[in-house]
């Protein structure tokens, strides 16, 4: 059977994303981290229902929560960008604004979750 | 103009409008959309996080929105996102797991992922609106 890739593209074995399988192994990851946080979180918000601003806080702030919510929105996000950008490879045509976007979606993933992870140590440690 | 210099046209993938609608693809769609609508949910979460460690009236105008009949709507079909997305995630895991592959296997773990999830949607909302 013939190849239609180069024997260099054979070689690197990097695929049309050009990432290999780093890709692939990182999304199904964090799929598994999520199984039990999403489970968690989930539970969590609905016992959370009605709750006001001071238990809300008291909830976060507990040492347990503070780990699994850092757990949960850091590996959430970062699964959630790995889709977008396979999302983007399947629907943005155009290296330019393809790479622009993929881009721009990491950024906004990283200062989302950075801000949220300060917010909750500043809830844990009393700022 | 030289054969490396050459636009290349490749069909580009994927045709959606060509396939008459079925189980199995609108569920894949279905992963797509929720798992879109749930990256967005996370800045949500994360947002939510921010502004509970603001002040006091901050997180009032949070949950101002987050009580009113759209914010319900939001985090109802946030719940329903976040379990759909779960369950055929968990479909998905076992498919690169090699298991499931079957026609007949398909529909039944696609009809068990909808069940589930639609049943877990509901129990939250009973759950959570009897806490309010």
């Amino acid at each position: 059977m013939s190849d239609l890739r180069t024997p260099l593209a054979r070689a690197r074995g990097l695929g049309s994303a050009r990432d290999g399988l780093h890709h692939w192994w990182a999304q199904r990851l964090t799929a598994i981290a999520l199984i039990p946080l999403v489970v968690w979180f989930a539970i969590s918000l609905v016992m959370l229902s009605g709750a006001d601003h001071a238990v809300v806080r008291a909830w976060i702030g507990s040492p347990l929560v503070m780990v699994l919510l850092i757990l949960t929105i850091g590996v959430g996000l970062h699964h959630g960008q790995l889709g977008l950008r396979v999302v983007i490879e399947d629907y943005v045509h155009g290296d330019g604004r393809k790479l622009a976007l993929i881009v721009a979606v990491r950024f906004v993933a990283v200062v989302f979750g950075l801000a949220a992870v300060v917010a909750i140590l500043r809830i844990g440690f009393g700022g | 103009m030289s054969v490396a210099n050459r636009p290349v046209h490749r069909p580009l993938s994927p045709h959606l409008q060509v396939y008459r609608p079925q189980l199995t693809s609108v569920l894949s769609i279905l992963h797509r959309a929720t798992g879109i609508a749930l990256s967005v949910g996370a800045l949500y979460l994360a947002t939510w996080v921010i502004y509970a460690a603001a002040s006091p009236k901050a997180y009032a105008l949070f949950q101002g929105f987050n009580t009113s009949i759209v914010g319900r709507i939001v985090l109802g079909g946030w719940l329903f996102c976040a379990f759909y997305h779960l369950c055929n995630g968990i479909r998905h895991l076992f498919w690169d797991a090699g298991y499931g592959f079957e026609l007949k296997d398909a529909y039944r773990s696609g009809w068990i992922v909808v069940a589930v999830s639609l049943i877990a949607t509901a129990v939250s909302w009973v759950v959570g609106l009897r806490l309010v």
